[in-house]
């Protein structure tokens, strides 16, 4: 087996006035290098949550975090130093992410600058470079986040995450603040770099058409849980998870005449804070009974492919 | 493509936006005059502020003296002309003491939080407690009156304001996306505080500072008015007020001219703060 | 055909006036709503699809925005030139609107039913209590239980809150509902839940709908009739299937492709090279020939005339389309 990263067990629990909350709830996956895993679900699901524990931008509260065989979990200050140069990320939004203060080439050469070592010429030459990689004109080294228009502005996220050669990147919805015809741009973009330095995703997002375009497998999360794991094409023909049933459903296709068959929930998700240990669907889910209410185990429908639903096979 | 047109910077704009208001530009233009005046006072009084003539006091305002002279003989306007530079150079280096103080500490105490800024806010309300005249009394009482300690007294009373404004926004900036990110390349605690977060934190500063400047000069006036500040024969302006105070029923016009000093440079620091808070923040203005 | 017509936007072109520059970001709109159809205006950001929607209701920023030329009728009455007051019966009553943040259009310190009864008693002459009765109605009518009455907005999550402001726009039985974006700040599945019920509910109070949306999934699933807008002119204008199965424009061709679930099994998008020309510095032809594959000399030359490819199917194009 050839996994680069593993997560085993991985909780991040959060102290809240109101009691415990769960946003990443005892979460185990793989994934091979060079692929892309997808981590679909809807705000308030935890996926923002995992990639920033996985990053240690947050620190875990349980479990494991393997990378190349080498637990990571509790990485102290210097191997954090390197792993973050092996692991980068790319943020959502683009106007958020990037200091309004600081130019084009500062916030892209600023990796480099705090990593040391080199000469100005040095930085300037692979500033240069990222930025023709990723499709930065160089007149624009000097202008201000501001004065870049949304696609470029993502252009320079990722540069900043591509500069010290990572070769494990958390990217965190990472087209969803841009327009179509942009993001299709990025999409390209992030496919070719993943094809030529050989890169692993975490794309994390809340838009499924993207992540069936790009993603070779799929964490579905719900509540903190990931509800349903496998390969993209199987989860998207044949959804097992009720709630990933609905999910899929619930996109709009652009298209007038397949209009699919919703299925429409009713209510709202339930509080991921102090969870009962049931089914945390369950209050939504159209096929509830008492037997949702117990702790539920995940059960393999196929190699690879796996549901935390005891009713998935009869539905 | 030349779909994006050239954008001038945002230091350009704000500038630009200042220049079409009209009371700060005139607050301005007041501001520069007083300065030119602190610096070439050598060449525009025509006295020495400390220049004796017995024969020539209590004259009201004539020719040879513009401002009357006062009970010593002294030349009132040379003696408002130097004092342009005490007063300036109190408001100003107060709240410089002030402020970069300030900032320090609030910096760290909003970047830190926890038990750390819980200290430290304590000690700022201890100090903000003490009224800034009975801390100028005690220094004046424990070293002696002047200029500096003055200075000292105004500052360090002051200090907290700054540090709490500071706090309060780099609390509201550690939460950004732009700081997370900076942690994700591995920026220490040291560059994304200086580096990323106080560049970005610093702006409703600019406006404090400035309208402070007209009020520290206002305060030292007061102390040196109580003798708690510049003392005799130092022009301060406070200090011209106070010695012509026991003249004040007969020679009125002694308190004209200081007082009117402290009035325009107080209200030129305040129309150049208001006008910067509105160029600095467009939407602030209303509609 | 004509008494039909609900809402007729004739030769629109809005202007914002910047420091030292013009944004042109309506530029001679003209289109028409059929009374009880649902137009979808569609485009990217920047386009100029909220500027037409605030031209109508006539709350564009006034300091800022100038309505440079043009005739909107609303049932045969010209709204621009109506007064302010006039004006203020229009909206509400006859027109509303939703945004798509539902929290800027909610009082944090009113209960949700307070306020959609405050929507009613502003527009109609109700006792206290038939408002509240009213409200309690209208809050079922968009599926939220009466018992919440009482609940304050930050209690609401955020597609209930979008309830809530649907609600309050419908509480008046305006003629026009115009959704900017409505369901663009929800989870997919709470934006089938919504759209589900404004679907629901347009047919059963015979409301006509100006839907603005940068989702084409959204639009062929509320819309009859479709504008493309780019650069604040309407590109191609038909109904859904002329736009979605007989696609013109080269504009709305490259956003199909754009997307990610139209690609198959392709291994790279094809995107629409370029970006959006700035609404300040708008090129003299047609301004799309910058990221136009078939794009000639004429094009960046002359500005296009909407010329007809089928019957009511319109299109702003030289390439497409044919001389009247």
């Amino acid at each position: 087996m050839s996994e680069y990263l593993q997560v085993q067990n991985l909780k991040k629990y959060f102290q809240t006035p109101k009691g415990l909350l769960h946003a990443v709830d005892d979460v185990s996956f793989q994934v091979e290098q060079g692929r892309t895993l997808g981590v679909v679900g809807e705000s308030g699901c935890g996926k923002s949550t995992l990639g920033r524990v996985i990053l240690h931008l947050l620190d875990s509260t349980g479990g494991r975090i393997v990378l190349n065989g080498e637990d990571i979990t509790h990485a102290n200050r210097r191997r954090l130093h390197t792993l973050r140069e092996e692991m980068q990320m790319i943020f959502q939004d683009p106007f958020s992410s990037l200091n309004p203060r600081m130019s084009v080439f500062q916030l892209i050469s600023e990796p480099l600058v705090i990593k040391g070592g080199l000469s100005k010429e040095e930085i300037r030459q692979r500033t240069n470079e990222i930025m023709a990689t990723v499709g930065i004109p160089e007149r624009m080294a000097a202008s201000y986040p501001h004065e870049l228009d949304g696609g470029r502005r993502q252009r320079v996220g990722i540069a900043r995450a591509l500069i010290l050669n990572p070769h494990f990147i958390v990217c965190d919805e990472p087209v969803s603040a841009l327009d179509v015809s942009i993001q299709a741009q990025i999409i390209n973009l992030m496919l070719d770099l993943q094809e030529k330095r050989g890169l692993t995703y975490l794309f994390i997002t809340h838009d499924l058409s993207v992540v069936r375009y790009l993603a070779h497998d799929i964490i579905v999360m719900y509540l903190g849980q990931i509800v349903e794991q496998g390969p993209a094409e199987e989860i998207f023909r044949a959804p097992q998870h009720p709630y990933t049933k609905a999910l899929l459903s619930a996109i709009p296709i652009p298209d007038v005449h397949t209009q699919q068959n919703k299925i429409l929930m009713t209510g709202e998700p339930s509080s991921p804070v102090n969870p009962k240990p049931g089914c945390r669907f369950c209050s939504r889910c159209p096929y509830a009974e008492e037997k949702c209410r117990q702790k539920q185990t995940a059960a393999e429908v196929s190699a690879g492919h796996s549901v935390l639903c005891w009713k998935a096979k009869d539905l | 493509m030349k779909t994006t047109k050239k954008r001038n910077s945002r230091f350009y704009d704000i500038m630009r936006r200042l220049a079409r208001n009209k009371l700060a530009m005139v607050g301005l233009f007041i501001i520069v005059a007083l300065v030119l005046i602190a610096i070439f006072a050598d060449f525009i009084a025509p006295y020495g502020y400390a220049e004796q003539n017995w024969s020539d006091a209590f004259q009201a305002p004539n020719a040879d003296h513009w401002f009357g002279t006062d009970h010593l003989g002294r030349d009132l306007f040379s003696r408002v002309v130097y004092g342009t530079r005490y007063s300036l150079r109190m408001g100003v280096v107060t709240v410089a003491i002030a402020a970069s103080l300030g900032t320090i500490v609030g910096a760290f105490a909003g970047f830190y939080g926890g038990s750390f800024d819980n200290i430290v806010m304590r000690v700022l309300d201890i100090f903000q407690s003490i009224p800034i005249l009975v801390f100028a009394i005690i220094l004046a009482a424990a070293l002696e009156p002047g200029l500096n300690n003055a200075i000292v007294a105004m500052g360090v009373s002051t200090m907290p304001i700054y540090a709490r404004l500071i706090r309060a926004s780099i609390m509201q900036e550690r939460g950004s996306e732009y700081v997370e990110a900076a942690t994700a390349i591995n920026a220490g605690d040291m560059r994304i505080l200086f580096r990323h977060i106080l560049p970005n934190a610093i702006s409703p500063m600019i406006v404090h500072v400035t309208m402070n400047i007209g009020s520290a000069i206002l305060i030292a006036s007061t102390l040196s008015f109580l003798g708690l500040g510049a003392q005799e024969p130092t022009p301060e302006w406070g200090a011209i007020l106070s010695g012509a105070r026991s003249y004040m029923r007969d020679y009125g016009y002694m308190l004209i001219f200081p007082g009117i000093m402290i009035m325009l440079s107080v209200l030129s620091f305040n129309l150049l703060g208001d006008g910067l808070r509105d160029a600095l923040d467009p939407r602030l203005k209303g509609n | 055909m004509e008494d039909n017509i609900l809402l007729r936007v004739e030769d629109l072109a809005v202007d914002f006036r910047g420091d030292d520059e013009v944004a042109h970001a309506v530029n001679h709109v003209s289109f028409e709503l059929r009374a009880g159809s649902t137009l979808g205006l569609v485009g990217e950001t920047g386009a100029g699809k909220t500027t037409i929607a605030k031209s109508i209701l006539r709350i564009l920023p006034e300091v800022s925005a100038r309505i440079c030329s043009g005739k909107i009728y609303f049932n045969g009455e010209e709204l621009l030139s109506l007064s302010e007051k006039q004006m203020q019966k229009v909206r509400g009553n006859e027109i509303a609107m939703i945004f798509q943040d539902p929290m800027t259009a909610l009082n944090p310190t009113m209960t949700i039913g307070d306020q959609v009864a405050e929507a009613i008693l502003l527009h109609e002459k109700l006792s206290q209590a038939e408002g509240q009765t009213r409200a309690l109605d209208m809050l079922r009518m968009v599926g939220i239980d009466g018992g919440r009455y009482e609940d304050y907005p930050h209690q609401f999550s955020g597609g209930m809150k979008q309830r809530v402001v649907i609600a309050m726009a419908l509480a008046c039985k305006p003629q026009l509902l115009i959704a900017d974006e409505p369901t663009t700040a929800l989870d997919v599945t709470i934006q089938a839940q919504v759209l589900d019920m404004m679907i629901s509910l347009k047919k059963q109070l015979g409301t006509s709908v100006i839907m603005i949306t940068h989702d084409l999934g959204v639009i062929a699933e509320t819309c009859d009739y479709v504008a493309v807008v780019y650069a604040g002119e309407i590109v191609e204008y038909g109904t859904a299937e002329d736009i979605f199965d007989r696609t013109a424009h080269p504009y709305t061709e490259g956003l199909f492709n754009s997307l990610p679930s139209k690609a198959g099994s392709q291994r790279r998008l094809r995107p629409i090279s370029g970006m959006m020309p700035d609404p300040a510095y708008l090129p003299a032809g047609c301004k799309f020939a910058d990221r136009c594959p078939y794009a000639d000399d004429r094009c960046r030359r002359e500005a296009p005339a909407t010329r007809p490819v089928g019957n009511g199917h319109f299109v702003k194009c030289w390439q497409r389309g044919t001389e009247e």
